[in-house]
């Protein structure tokens, strides 16, 4: 698996980790409610394709938590202000769960610098009688058993011991994601009323087993983004780009290459 | 050394089994566990119990606040405080909530204890707390602000009591054009204020700034927890250039007294267990959301609170610890006596109703507490300052 460079940038005053391999359009990937503390497998197979460019979110991960940062709008701008100072133009913005919910704010904010959007599992909206479950009650185990359909591959992650420096940055990132998104939980419910701004390609992934947001949501996404396409994973959780690398960055790969220059 | 009796008001009617269908007490447990009409029982009851502490000698009362919990049952303390506030004469009524993070305008907490406080003629003493982590789950009050609203809430009230109104409070959680508080509190500049804690060096840094110079109260820890943070305050008010009183320093902690140690050790066994083991049971994520403590005292309080949200407590490790202190008149006169000249307090708030604890048993506490011990350990902490640096 390639190496990826690692640099520390600062915009807006805040100094943020960042990954980035490959070569091509860029691809920036936006990370969820765990972070991003490792290369991962699909980011390494994007890289094949693309500039993939991985940052991690102020208050996540190596990267400082700003003074500014208090919801999740002060991210979405942030994001707009890093992809000007790193010159990022046509940009393939992806993100996961938390980070599909910064992206969805990205774009209904300025989708100049934007060439497609996708968002896997994206929290952001609320629909009334579709009851997400409760991140925040979860143990680490449950969380991990719940997060994933494939139980032995829960049981792979659950055997890995987690190091003193690991629980130093679960404690950070669980902080950050409480200061975003405990109330409303996981949804800004003012989103949905300005999806409709999106205009550029936008594919929405969902794994059928996802157990913290319900697959249903993938629809209501869908009819709220104008032209969007909805693809949905077999057996599979709440972290496809995980547990579905390959279907993952195939329908990625092949979406971002459909969509018109 | 002033004495209060302490009281939860627990729903001590509580299906006990309930931990084999729901894994708290707290939170998710239904209300349907909730029966009125035992609960009308045990809230007059309760009340005479706190009114009959005057009668016995306590120097003051504690009322609290919990929200969707089997634990306590006050959500709104100013109730019961309005209550003994006209039944007793004498004694301090101390409302150990409000929980300031927890309520979405604070001006009601100003006027609330203000009422309280003309209404008795100054015996109201303020109490600020955070509210229990499992609260924030309850109230869906984001953890993450929770030090933040809460210095800001505290801010605006001691404001609200002290400066000449209307003026305009300009917060990040909280604003106003006109903060007017009507009535004004009795007590002048403002009623004493005590701050309840589990332990937590940002709260002491805060608690003890010469501006506040505020009572500082450990709450339901071993003995250890309370020597080390008693002393922490002690350091940090000598950093900032004064020695803290004893009167700035409180332990809070559960407590049965009888004529024998094994009267006193058979008769609270089972009420103390459930009071550890069935009412204060809850899974850590639901005790420690994230951003209820700084990620330092996260990972600290994560090991220490092993003790409560570990497996069953027994008697015998609460009082080896300190959790329980629990003997004969004579033992727990001397264990008092003991550490308190070590520890230095001036206010123990003794709980002496928990858990399942009977009627008939939580007066004979209270009676034989109020006559046989108090008198005994009044003159502590009123003839000398204790030994700095003794634990």
């Amino acid at each position: 698996m390639s190496e990826p460079r690692q640099s520390f940038e600062t915009v807006a005053g805040c100094k943020v980790n960042v990954r980035r391999a490959g070569k091509g359009e860029p691809l920036l990937f936006l990370h969820g409610a765990q972070g991003a503390p490792l290369w991962l497998p699909f980011m390494a197979a994007l890289a094949r394709r693309f500039e993939v460019i991985v940052p991690e979110h102020p208050g996540f991960g190596l990267s400082d938590t700003p003074d500014w940062l208090d919801n999740i709008a002060d991210l979405a701008f942030f994001y707009l202000d890093f992809m000007a100072a790193l010159g990022l133009e046509r940009v393939n913005l992806v993100g996961a769960s938390l980070g599909g919910w910064i992206a969805a704010e990205v774009a209904v904010r300025d989708q100049h610098p934007l060439k497609t959007l996708t968002l896997a599992a994206p929290s952001g909206i609320h629909v009334k009688g579709l009851q997400p479950a409760d991140f925040f009650m979860w143990s680490r185990e449950q969380a991990i058993r719940n997060l994933v359909a494939d139980q032995e591959l829960a049981e792979k992650m659950l055997s890995q011991p987690q190091s003193d420096g690991q629980i130093d940055l679960m404690l950070k990132n669980n902080f950050t994601t409480a200061k975003l998104a405990w109330q409303p939980r996981f949804y800004d419910p003012h989103l949905y009323k300005w999806l409709h701004r999106i205009t550029v390609p936008t594919l929405i992934l969902w794994g059928d087993s996802d157990r913290l947001m319900p697959p249903a949501y993938g629809p209501e996404f869908r009819k709220l983004i104008p032209g969007s396409k909805l693809l949905v994973f077999k057996n599979c959780g709440h972290l496809p780009h995980i547990e579905k690398t390959g279907e993952y960055v195939a329908a990625v790969t092949g979406f971002i290459e459909g969509a018109r220059p | 050394m002033k004495f209060y009796c302490f009281h939860l008001m627990p729903y001590a009617d509580l299906d006990l089994d309930y931990y084999k269908k729901y894994n708290s007490a707290w939170v998710t447990l239904p209300n349907s566990y909730y029966d009125p009409k035992k609960g009308h029982i045990l809230y007059n009851r309760y009340l005479d119990e706190l009114e009959y502490a005057e009668e016995v000698g306590f120097d003051g009362v504690c009322v609290n606040e919990h929200h969707s919990n089997a634990y306590g049952l006050m959500p709104i303390p100013g109730v019961m405080a309005g209550a003994l506030a006209r039944r007793t004469k004498r004694v301090k009524i101390a409302v150990l909530g409000r929980a300031l993070p927890l309520i979405n305008n604070p001006l009601t907490v100003a006027e609330e204890f203000a009422m309280i406080d003309v209404i008795t003629a100054g015996r109201l003493v303020a109490g600020f707390v955070r509210g229990i982590g499992a609260e924030y789950h309850s109230w869906g009050v984001n953890p993450a602000e929770s030090h933040d609203r809460f210095h800001e809430a505290h801010d605006l009230i001691v404001r609200g009591w002290t400066e000449t109104g209307p003026f305009a409070f300009e917060g990040k959680y909280y604003h106003f054009n006109y903060v007017n508080v009507w009535p004004r509190p009795y007590q002048q500049p403002h009623p004493p204020i005590w701050i309840p804690s589990q332990g937590s060096r940002e709260t002491i840094e805060w608690a003890v700034d010469p501006a506040r110079k505020y009572t500082y109260l450990q709450t339901f820890s071993p003995v250890t927890a309370l020597a080390r943070y008693m002393q922490m305050y002690r350091d940090e008010a000598e950093k900032r250039g004064y020695t803290a009183s004893p009167m700035q320093l409180g332990w809070a902690v559960p407590t049965y007294v009888a004529d024998t140690d094994e009267e006193a050790y058979r008769e609270a066994k089972p009420h103390v267990e459930n009071f550890f083991n069935r009412f204060l049971r809850m899974p850590p994520e639901m005790l420690l959301p994230p951003g209820y403590l700084s990620l330092a005292s996260m990972k600290g309080v994560m090991m220490a609170k092993g003790a409560m949200t570990g497996g069953e407590k027994t008697i015998d490790e609460l009082m080896k610890v300190g959790m329980f202190m629990c003997g004969g008149v004579d033992t727990i006169v001397q264990k008092f006596e003991e550490y308190q000249k070590q520890i230095g307090f001036g206010y123990l708030l003794t709980a002496l109703q928990f858990g399942t604890l009977p009627h008939d048993l939580t007066k004979k506490n209270m009676r034989i507490f109020g006559e046989k011990v108090i008198p005994r350990l009044r003159h502590l902490a009123e003839e000398s300052s204790p030994k700095a640096k003794a634990v």
